[in-house]
């Protein structure tokens, strides 16, 4: 309670939680403000014909068509709600794993701490955006499959995180204590050690679920994401890639197809690294320094 | 210190041997008629039982430790399959435009290392003062920003509307004369062999078409910098050693440039390797977007066409070339550090 009141006091993180929350505004109230047609599946962009090139913003399609004529706006209300999925599942997932596995690999120590820490390297060893495009363009397409190639390769830094937090926590007294009377490793893992270790996770994970967003559209962009037609921020995109040059004289023709999305995302990330940073600062209040 | 890097020297073939295996347990989703691709150029010619044979031949549908044994050896030989993408064997391929997509990293690391320390060390020394939060809303904005919008907008700009700095590596004229025979390629590096070769028009060309890929890569990769040297420099600058310093009667210029600074270094040497990793992250976006014929462009049209031994290939390279620097950025560490070398 006393974090969230410091958030709220600080600008910067204030700005965050607003953002979000608008966002998440959006994404409730989608079938309200852009409503799908009847009977059909709300997350497929509708299209206002199959013209290849993108249609600037008119009536009725009030941020353009993009090419294919995908109307650009109902994708991106519609994509906010895939972005929320996508940003909590994966980062859920990867916190509830990688926590697990740091808080048992530090808490036993000797070969159990070793092993996982050599498979925490292994993983580590493929830069994400490559590691995650390798196991989607195998999986297949679909957003389903970009999350699970994200949650893969996403848990190594909770593990690391978490390693280190228990690694102090479990040299303390209370810890000795509860072992001297006989308390049992799973029940002191789970109602001493996490409590006390677990709060530098809420960090990484508040970051990460822009970050993870801005991975999906990442892949998305690269044409490995959601299917075609599906309503996700990094496609959009993706669309405009053949239309990034305007016709000559008119630079900027197809602008429409770049900026609108590119926002979106950008505010989505923006709105959780803001309040992440802030977090961070209220955690460790050493980082705001005094000389 | 020797026992550290003997025992690091000692681990580096155990990772990368589960390296290997995670890339080959990434394999096995794939069916057996796609995996035949790695090793058959002009697939398409092939019949149906034909294929069946070839999976005989190449033994895919044996037990996965005599097949993983077998890939190994390949791999070790150096064979890592045909790359439909590129027309040609992997190994070729990778061999073939690993040069050019060094160049474009080397170039970004510089503006990444040097304005990140140089924003770090204003940002600690100006600590909850409006500089300090400056450069934070920049490092929180460019974060945020998706390099690949950001990489078609700054296209847009300059190259679209003010037409200064095309895509792609070097413009006709100049790619003519790259591969002419009166051009030697030493290095494989545009900018380093036009400079070589003493051809001053070519090294331009090549500056002006790096201009736009290297600010686009960079500037994801700066932001971090500059966060790990703002609060190790705040660290410092809380250290006995500075006080003492101060008291001498230093200015605060020689206390950040001979005291502090050096020592808040310490923590970025470690980013060397995550550095490596994000650029490579990096490279495929950006190569992608400036039609930069290096590796990145290369395995994005390689996962696009499901065109798994260029995808492999390039994932088990990277891994390899990661775990290296990892290596040597441990070892550096030791030596620069005399706490680390002496305890």
């Amino acid at each position: 309670m006393k974090t969230l009141k410091k958030l709220v006091k600080n600008p910067a993180s204030l700005a965050g939680l607003l953002i979000i929350a608008s966002l998440a505004a959006v994404a409730v109230l989608a079938p309200v403000l852009a409503p799908p047609r009847e009977g059909r599946n709300p997350y497929l962009i509708p299209r206002a014909g199959y013209s290849e090139i993108p249609k600037p913003p008119r009536e009725g399609h009030a941020f353009g068509t993009t090419q294919g004529q995908y109307d650009i706006y109902y994708g991106i209300i519609w994509g906010t709600r895939s972005a929320f999925k996508v940003g909590l599942i994966v980062t859920g997932s990867i916190a509830v794993l990688g926590v697990l596995i740091g808080t048992v690999a530090s808490y036993y120590g000797g070969l159990v701490d070793e092993t996982v820490m050599r498979i925490v390297d292994i993983f580590m060893a493929f830069p994400f955006l490559v590691a995650a495009m390798t196991l989607t363009s195998i999986l297949g397409k679909g957003l389903d499959r970009v999350m699970l190639a994200l949650i893969a390769f996403g848990w190594m830094k909770y593990a690391r995180v978490m390693r280190s937090e228990v690694l102090t926590v479990k040299e303390k007294m209370y810890i000795e204590a509860s072992r001297a009377i006989g308390v049992g490793d799973l029940r002191i893992m789970l109602r001493h050690v996490l409590p006390n270790a677990i709060f530098p996770v809420f960090v990484v994970a508040t970051m990460d679920i822009g970050s993870m967003v801005l991975w999906a559209s990442a892949l998305s962009f690269l044409g490995l994401g959601a299917e075609v037609g599906y309503a996700d921020w990094g496609q959009l995109i993706s669309f405009s890639r053949n239309w990034m040059i305007g016709s000559p004289g008119n630079p900027f023709m197809y602008w429409y197809t770049v900026v609108y999305p590119g926002a979106a995302i950008f505010l989505f990330v923006l709105g959780w690294n803001l309040i992440g940073d802030a977090f961070r600062d209220i955690l460790d209040p050493r980082q705001q320094g005094s000389h | 210190m020797l026992a550290f890097i003997v025992r690091r020297l000692l681990l580096l073939p155990v990772v990368l041997i589960g390296v290997s295996i995670l890339i080959f347990s990434m394999l096995q989703f794939v069916h057996p008629y796609q995996r035949i691709f790695a090793y058959v150029p002009n697939i398409e010619k092939i019949s149906a039982e034909g294929l069946d044979q070839l999976i005989e031949q190449y033994g895919l549908n044996d037990p996965l430790p005599v097949q993983y044994l077998r890939w190994v050896g390949q791999v070790l030989r150096g064979n890592l399959g045909w790359s439909q993408i590129a027309n040609m064997p992997v190994t070729t391929a990778i061999a073939q435009r690993f040069p050019a997509t060094a160049e474009l990293a080397l170039f970004a690391f510089i503006p990444v290392i040097s304005l990140g320390i140089w924003l770090g060390v204003i940002a600690a020394t100006h600590c909850g003062r409006p500089l300090d939060h400056l450069t934070r809303v920049i490092a929180i904005s460019g974060w945020s920003f998706p390099s690949f919008v950001f990489g078609i907008l700054v296209l847009m700009l300059f190259y679209g509307a003010l037409d200064w700095f095309p895509p792609g590596q070097l413009s006709f004229w100049a790619e003519n004369i790259v591969h002419s025979d009166s051009f030697t390629r030493f290095t494989g590096m545009n900018t380093l062999d036009a400079l070589i070769n003493g051809n001053l028009r070519v090294l331009l060309d090549a500056l002006r078409h790096l201009v736009l890929p290297v600010i686009t890569l960079a500037y994801v990769s700066w932001a971090l910098i500059m966060r790990v040297m703002r609060s190790s420099m705040l660290e410092v600058l809380r250290q006995d050693y500075v006080t003492t310093a101060r008291s001498k009667g230093l200015t605060e210029r020689t206390i950040i440039k001979k005291h502090a600074r050096r020592n808040a270094l310490m923590p970025v040497i470690t980013l060397g390797g995550m550095t490596i990793t994000g650029l490579l992250s990096g490279v495929v976006i950006t190569e992608t977007i400036f039609n930069y014929k290096g590796l990145g462009q290369w395995v994005a049209a390689g996962a696009l066409q499901l065109d798994t031994p260029t995808v492999l290939g390039f994932a088990l390279f990277s891994g390899i070339l990661i775990v290296v620097a990892n290596l040597v950025v441990d070892i550096v560490y030791v030596f620069i550090d005399p706490r680390v070398r002496l305890s």
